[in-house]
């Protein structure tokens, strides 16, 4: 089975990220890493390609981004695909959906495209979906079981309550839940191979898209800290507790 | 920059042990300190995931790594905040083994090292003994001919690092009372061996999650296929050992150093007394400038010895400075950092007196302060 699996290359994951003065992310020159929800992705795909299928790891951003696809290839991911250019600074969900389908489609025979459910960095949680649309696929989300039989996937979708059961005809986009596995840590061995695997770069006018494709339709105009949390409410005397627990739902209009 | 001794390579496994200790050791520290030991598992564990024995080739279990890996290795293993866990794991894949690798027959590498660097066997050294540590040549436990072409063991050794529950030992024996230091030899010994016993566990001040054994020897009858090495090299042999033992030993301390360093500054920031941050005061800044200046020459020697012996030389002199300093600038670091905690650092919660207890040791293992003395300041001629 051949995968394709979305991945990012995020600042700082385990720090707090710093915004620039445009009020993105500062993405270059800082430290950064494969978003550890995309471990995940990886993993899935890893386990499902089994020993005969390919697994091919794409990516946009920054030149650091790379890196993203060095710790997906050195966890055992078989190739790499790296849109870099200068006019997808910016880019938003919209832009960024575009250009990844357009990596996807080239990508002869693959029967199941991988992300994560949400980057550590934007959390839009959009993405996989729009990459869905603009393919034309059927689009599982929260998978925290992926599985293949007779050609048909078949999804444990993550809810609230439980879990839903769903089956998809393949190819199909489906994102991985964080509870869907423990990612493999590479091995020495693994990163040294790495290094020898396919890498390819890709600019914008390589994938077929123009100028208007890639620009940005959404800006961020301003941005501002969440307000602090208030300190709640202690009620101690225990004769006094439940009338003023009645109260407080009432005038919350739970009851 | 990255130090010579280090690629990008280095750095990507740096973060693979790094999640693995974060998340599979360190969040059992407590507990195992308390119990005196941590499972087996945790042999089995790294060796399937190809941090044990690292510099090994891929035959023998290993990645077919370098010093830098190795070094990559112990220094993130200080992370677990349990010393005797990276100290234990360190005797098997850094310390027993690499005496098989390099000294061993093809037949004593498939039964002895590769188990041991899988982590299907547990393996203990068996240098130091009630009479005799520092001096190595003092050493009393006899290996004699059986008369059959084996050999008949007799003796006891005392503070083996995983000697109460290790597979096998790689001991050290006199084989020829009258052969100087020509009359050792190493043998590779399987714990059910009969008259082979664990005679105590021993308590001890820090290092206390990985356990320590008294050993007791009596009669324990070796065939000739486990002799280890050449028969009669074996002071020469073990020497050649305790190089790298130092190398790493020095390497998980001063990364222990580091981590207790940054945790103690951390809180220097935030701990107000008299109306600042206690960090503000003179006395606190210059004593974090004297550690961090210290912890950096350490390391800095550290890697550039590593190096050496990694281009092929054999640094003996710069190995011993490596060891004595390390341990010297982390007892330090840790002695200062405990009191710049004040009674938060004596009590157990912050882990702050597990590691300055744990650090004691670095100044007596693997060869003490005064030995490291004795070998330096022979090469001066005095």
């Amino acid at each position: 089975m051949n995968i394709v699996v979305l991945v990012k290359y995020i600042p700082n994951p385990e720090g707090t990220p710093e915004m620039g003065p445009d009020h993105r992310l500062k993405r270059e020159g800082v430290e950064g890493a494969l978003d550890p929800g995309d471990e995940h992705s990886v993993e899935a795909a890893l386990q499902l390609a089994g020993s005969d299928g390919e697994v091919t790891l794409v990516t946009m951003g920054p030149e650091a981004a790379v890196g993203a696809l060095r710790r997906g290839l050195s966890m055992g991911g078989h190739k790499g695909v790296h849109v870099l250019d200068d006019s997808l600074k910016g880019a938003d969900v919209l832009v960024t959906a575009r250009v990844l389908a357009a990596v996807v489609k080239r990508q002869a025979g693959f029967d199941l495209v991988l992300a994560g459910v949400e980057s550590t960095d934007g959390y839009t949680g959009t993405l996989p979906m729009a990459v869905a649309e603009l393919l034309d696929l059927p689009n599982v989300t929260f998978a925290r079981k992926v599985e293949v039989a007779d050609g048909t996937l078949k999804v444990e979708r993550q809810t609230e309550a439980g879990y839903d059961e769903v089956e998809c005809p393949l190819p199909a986009v489906v994102t991985v839940t964080a509870g869907a596995n423990e990612p493999r840590y590479p091995t020495l061995k693994g990163i040294m191979q790495a290094k020898q695997k396919p890498m390819d770069t890709l600019s914008v006018s390589d994938l077929g898209l123009s100028a208007e494709d890639v620009k940005a339709t959404q800006e961020v105009m301003g941005l501002e800290p969440v307000a602090a949390k208030e300190a709640g409410e202690v009620i101690e005397d225990p004769e006094e507790a439940p009338g003023r627990v009645v109260e407080f739902l009432t005038k919350a209009k739970v009851i | 920059m990255l130090h010579p001794l280090f690629t990008e390579e280095h750095e990507q496994l740096r973060r693979s042990v790094r999640q693995f200790v974060e998340s599979e050791l360190a969040p059992h520290a407590q507990e195992w300190e308390r119990e005196g030991g941590f499972p087996d598992w945790v042999f089995k564990r790294m060796g399937d995931l190809g941090f044990m024995g690292v510099r090994f080739p891929e035959e023998y279990g290993g990645q077919g790594g370098d010093w830098g890996h190795s070094i990559v290795i112990a220094e993130e293993m200080a992370r677990c905040g349990s010393g005797g866990v990276g100290m234990a794991i360190a005797v098997q894949s850094e310390m027993a083994t690499p005496p098989i690798f390099k000294f061993g027959t093809e037949a004593q590498k498939q039964r002895f090292l590769l188990p041991a660097i899988k982590g299907e066997k547990i393996v203990c050294l068996g240098i130091t003994e009630p009479n005799a540590g520092s001096d190595v040549a003092g050493i009393e436990t006899t290996a004699r001919p059986d008369g059959d072409g084996g050999w008949v063991i007799n003796g006891r050794k005392i503070f083996i690092t995983n000697g109460v529950r290790a597979d096998f030992c790689v001991l050290v024996t006199r084989n020829d009372k009258e052969a100087g230091h020509h009359g050792f030899s190493l043998f590779l010994v399987d714990t059910d061996t009969p008259g082979f016993e664990v005679s105590r566990k021993l308590d001890k001040l820090g290092m206390r999650s990985s356990d320590t054994a008294e050993l007791v020897l009596d009669d324990v009858r070796v065939p000739s296929e486990q002799l280890l090495g050449e028969q009669g090299h074996g002071f020469v042999e073990i020497m050649w050992e305790l190089q790298g033992e130092r190398v790493i030993g020095a390497a998980g301390s001063i990364a222990g150093g580091w981590l207790v360093f940054e945790k103690t500054l951390a809180y220097a920031k935030e701990r107000h007394a008299f109306g600042r941050p206690i960090g503000r005061f003179q006395v606190n800044r210059h004593k974090f400038a004297t550690m961090a200046t210290e912890l950096e020459a350490a390391r800095q020697l550290l890697y550039d010895t590593a190096l050496a012996w990694e281009r092929g030389e054999y640094p003996v002199k710069q190995i011993s400075m490596v060891k004595l300093y390390s341990g010297l600038v982390v007892n330090r670091v840790m002695n200062e950092c405990l009191q710049l905690w004040g009674g938060m650092g004596y009590a157990t919660e912050t882990g702050i007196e597990r590691a300055w207890r744990d650090s004691r040791l670095l100044r007596i293992g693997g060869g003490t302060d005064e030995i490291m003395r004795e070998i330096i300041s022979k090469t001066m001629g005095l």
